[in-house]
């Protein structure tokens, strides 16, 4: 076996990671300016993804594959269709940004936080590229413990609460789906003699429908609604993005929530069609509570992280409202919402982080009238808030747009609640943006702040670019990814008709 | 006139070996310098390492001799192997343990080598009386060791407690072997098997194979014949806790593998529900006791009846699948444990071992690669990929789920995620919390580091490259399954 491209966007950090712990930690400056440059190794190695790609092609592409336990039939299997290539690309490009975001917010122990963070994106992109359940349930395990250390050791005041909070319920969830794994791969060997976790091989196959199909439909669905999350299974979710460090908070919400829509879209749909259209409805509902709960909830929050954490739980019941219409607006929209979501909130977190560094509070009553002292970060806030709240020309509208457009398809009331949380999504940030930027200053200690220093203008710029690249000129993303969609979706309506048709 | 037995020694040749190390480290105890008793660690680790490569050599060949009574075929070769890792380890830790805690004595290596004859001799066994006179042999010499802390009371009590306990077990295991042979006119395994085959199960067998599972039940420490396990794994010195949570567990599994698979191979009563149950309820006990623990030792102790508790899935499954995943994970759960206690061995605090988990506060800023080392063996336990625990897990559920047994593995696996929680606790005081009174020291152990280094290759290659070994183990479960 060759080394391919995948492998080495995948590989590069740990390597990097070895490398860095022969390093002694009193260079903490070799730290960090050894891991950007790895993670900015890795951006630049990912970027012939991006133009070798051919968007036309529903094939998984830059496909490898070596043995690893032939006995069981499981294979180092990796590659990338339009979905996973955006998502593999959004690692790589979060990952320096979030690194350089720690430049002095972390000053502990500098040399395990790089570490750990290197082989998060390694466990990140893992997940992004498997097309092998065993493999992809390794990446999706070992992915939990750099996150964990990473909220539990550089977190705040009740990181230890977080952190354990934050695998006990995503373990809980894979637990599951490990055994829905087994089941799937013994029923398939039963059924057609060959044993493999191969996701192609396993993939072609018609489950029959039935209490089988249901519970691992529900199994495997546990495990990504907990990660996404899902109403109700986010309560982690606020805990553990307000006690994680910015660098934690800005990969959790841009990447790693991504992985439970993801999975929903690369494993239940294909694997189990016809569970996934019997539960859509429940979803649906799920979903669509979700988004109004959280733009609820949101409006209360006094914490501008937690606020931005529940805002989370909105936007992604919106991804998951798209994915599961099964109509190609609807995906489509669900898929660029995710990178949408990625780099909005990424951007949230990142500014509420640099505000935070100034002033060590987040509470939004401490703030106000940040427009007269820091113009600079107050217009950049501006631009982040709106595009969160979906304003045209920005990209969180073409997501949301083409969600609801995918939903109003299915439901007119499901779709008509959820376009009321685009507008409590106005309400909320409006209002906290309102109560942040505008007005007089009301306290002392927000005349003197700093604005934006050349390394936060580094950071916020390359999002802004793509915040207002995906508003104005969406085809170009969405171009990459609608062939992998409509067959995705042609898949599933074939297999789930078949599966009618006995 | 019966004919003269053949003497076949080369079936007992690792166990030989070892037994003469173990002579010889007695004969050397008395020898200059008597100051010192590392070099007799040297001596005992020098015999581990030839039975080692006896075992090696011996490979893919299947000796059996004294009528029967002792098989050297490629399972109990398998298990040889990891007890003699075991021990090995076992024989490095305790090289400075011993000497930081006081009690230095040639006797300590000479017993730890003839508990692990005693244990390769149950792997071999192919009589009902060979298997109980290898688990005295190696019970009597564990009984002692656990006692070796002559000063300190839980020391002693841990000694007395595994003691009464043992010897309450033992005399069920030969209760129910005298009630088999009074059934079927033998015990050896083979014998039983025809006899049990040829006319209907009696009672009497199934009475007597229920006893010989209490028996074994003991020295495995599953529910509900796991109460000694806390007690004597807290008092006992960690090296030889260390060796009761694995050497004695592999002898004893061996042992009953061997029992239930080979002597049962004709009647093929239905233990499965039985196991069920057992198994079930072992995990749960196991785990969630486990979670109320502070001291470690005791918490690793009922962390290791969980583990169990999930090696037990592995009968309830049955096949070759289901032994060589039991096979397989023994190995992973070897060195993850040995590692675990060696780790925790090698803190000390105001000259007492540091059990407490408060003792571990701050850890990694301290001692960041001891810190590191510990949590690696801890994440294994867990069964985080890409370790060993992780794959062994796979290949056990696997097979109870191939088996059918689905919800037995949904158990497991929701076990296994509540052991996540206090395996982690450990990590969160190792990282997330900051040092409190006085530091821990770490005593500086070159043996101790390099066994540590040898568990944690162990587990790492165990976890990535699994399938030479999971061969292996199904190569081993081969010569059971004819």
């Amino acid at each position: 076996m060759t080394l391919g491209l995948l492998s080495a966007v995948t590989f590069l950090p740990t390597v990097g990671a070895i490398l860095l712990v022969l390093v002694p930690r009193r260079f903490a400056d070799v730290h960090r300016v050894g891991a950007l440059v790895i993670t900015l190794l890795t951006l630049a190695v990912s970027l012939p993804l991006w133009f070798g790609f051919d968007g036309d092609s529903a094939d998984m592409q830059f496909e490898e594959f070596a043995r690893w336990l032939p006995t069981l039939g499981v294979g180092y299997h990796v590659g990338i269709d339009g979905i996973s290539l955006l998502l593999v690309l959004l690692t790589t490009f979060l990952t320096p940004i979030a690194l350089a975001s720690a430049w002095h917010a972390i000053e502990d122990r500098t040399k395990e936080f790089v570490i750990t963070m290197l082989l998060l994106e390694t466990g990140m992109l893992g997940v992004f590229v498997s097309l092998d359940l065993f493999l992809f349930f390794v990446f999706w395990e070992a992915m939990l413990i750099p996150m964990y250390l990473i909220i539990g050791v550089w977190g705040g005041a009740n990181r230890i609460y977080a952190a354990v909070k934050f695998v006990l319920y995503t373990m809980a969830g894979s637990a599951l789906m490990l055994v829905a794994i087994l089941s799937l791969y013994y029923q398939h060997g039963a059924a057609t003699g060959t044993y493999t976790f191969d996701l192609m091989t396993l993939t072609r196959w018609v489950m029959p429908p039935g209490t089988a199909q249901s519970l691992m439909f529900l199994a495997f669905a546990l495990a990504f609604a907990i990660k996404v999350p899902l109403f109700p299974f986010h309560t982690w979710l606020p805990d553990a993005h307000v006690e994680a460090p910015t660098a934690g908070s800005v990969i959790l919400a841009g990447v790693l929530l991504k992985m439970g829509t993801y999975g929903f879209l690369r494993f239940c749909l294909p694997l189990f069609p016809d569970a996934s259209v019997e539960y859509a409805p429940l979803v649906f509902a799920l979903a669509v509570i979700g988004i109004v709960y959280g733009a609820w909830v949101s409006t209360v929050q006094p914490d501008l992280k937690k606020l931005v954490a529940y805002s989370s739980v909105s936007h992604l019941g919106f991804v998951m409202l798209g994915l599961f219409t099964l109509t190609q607006q609807g995906v489509v929209g669900g898929v660029i919402q995710m990178i949408n979501h990625g780099l909005s909130t990424g951007a949230l977190f990142l500014m509420v982080g640099m505000i935070y560094e100034r002033r060590h509070t987040r509470l939004i009553a401490q703030f106000g009238g940040l427009w007269k002292v820091i113009p600079a970060f107050s217009a950049l806030f501006l631009v982040v808030t709106l595009s969160s709240v979906g304003l045209p020309g920005l990209n969180g509208f073409v997501g949301e747009f083409l969600v609801l457009l995918g939903a109003f398809q299915v439901s007119f009331l499901l779709a008509a609640l959820a376009a009321t949380g685009v507008i409590f999504a106005a309400v909320y940030l409006l209002w906290m943006y309102q109560r942040v930027a505008f007005g007089e200053v009301t306290h002392e200690e927000n005349l003197h702040l700093r604005d934006l220093s050349p390394r936060e203008w580094v950071l916020l710029v390359p999002v802004l670019v793509f915040i207002v690249w995906i508003g104005v000129a969406p085809s170009v993303f969405t171009d990459k990814t609608e062939a992998t969609i409509s067959a995705l979706l042609a898949q599933v309506q074939s297999k789930a008709s078949v599966a009618l048709l006995r | 006139m019966n004919p003269t037995p053949v003497i076949a020694l080369g079936a007992l040749l690792p166990a030989l070996i070892v037994l003469g190390a173990a002579a010889l480290v007695l004969l050397l105890d008395v020898l200059p310098p008597r100051q010192s008793k590392t070099h007799l660690g040297g001596v005992a680790l020098a015999g581990i390492v030839g039975a080692l490569l006896a075992v090696v050599s011996r490979w893919g060949t299947e000796t059996r001799a004294f009528r029967d009574m002792v098989l050297l075929d490629n399972y109990a070769l398998y298990f040889d192997l990891v007890i003699c890792y075991a021990a090995a380890l076992i024989v490095m830790l305790s090289m400075d343990y011993l000497g930081r805690t006081g009690s230095e004595s040639g006797e300590y290596y000479s017993l730890v080598l003839f508990a692990s004859a005693g244990m390769m001799l149950m792997a071999s066994a192919g009589d009902l009386i060979v298997v109980f006179l290898a688990l005295e042999l190696m019970s009597l010499s564990l009984y002692v060791l656990a006692g070796l802390f002559k000063t300190r009371l839980t020391s002693g009590e841990a000694s007395l407690k595994y003691f009464l306990l043992g010897a309450f077990a033992s005399s069920f295991l030969l209760y129910g072997i005298a009630l088999i042979y009074g059934a079927t006119g033998s015990t050896n395994l083979d014998r039983i098997a025809v006899a049990a085959a040829t006319r209907n199960v009696e009672p009497m067998v199934l009475i007597g194979l229920g006893m010989l599972l209490v028996g074994f039940g003991f020295k495995i420490s599953s529910v509900p014949f796991h109460m000694w396990a806390p007690d004597v794994y807290e008092g006992a010195p960690t090296t030889i806790t260390a060796f009761i949570a694995t050497g004695s567990k592999a002898a004893a599994f061996a042992a009953m593998i061997r029992v239930l698979v080979v002597a049962l191979r004709g009647a093929q009563p239905d233990w499965s529900a039985l196991l069920w149950a057992l198994a079930a309820l072992t995990m749960t006990v196991g785990n969630v006791v486990a979670l109320a623990q502070s001291n470690l030792k005791r918490m690793l102790a009922y962390s290791s009846i969980a583990h169990v508790g999930y090696m037990l899935m592995g009968l309830v499954g049955g096949g070759p699948q289901g032994a060589g995943a039991i096979l397989f994970y023994l190995l992973a759960y070897t060195f993850t444990t040995i590692g675990a206690f060696g780790a925790i061995g090698l803190c000390a605090r105001s000259g007492e071992d540091a059990v407490e988990v408060g003792d571990f506060s701050g850890l990694a800023r301290r001692h960041p690669l001891l810190a590191a080392t510990l949590a690696v063996f801890l994440l294994s336990l867990v069964g985080i990929p890409p370790l060993a625990g992780f794959v062994s897990k796979f290949y056990l559920f696997g097979s109870a789920v191939r088996a059918g047994y689905v919800w037995l593995t949904v158990i497991a696996v929701l076990n296994s995620a509540v052991a996540a929680y206090y395996y982690l606790r450990v990590i969160v005081y190792m990282y997330m919390r900051e040092p409190d009174g006085e530091p821990v020291s770490v005593a500086p152990s070159l043996a101790g580091g390099l066994a540590l280094t040898l568990a944690i290759i162990g587990i790492v290659v165990l976890g990535l490259m699994p399938a030479p070994f999971a061969d292996l183990a199904q190569a081993a479960v081969a010569p059971l399954l004819r």
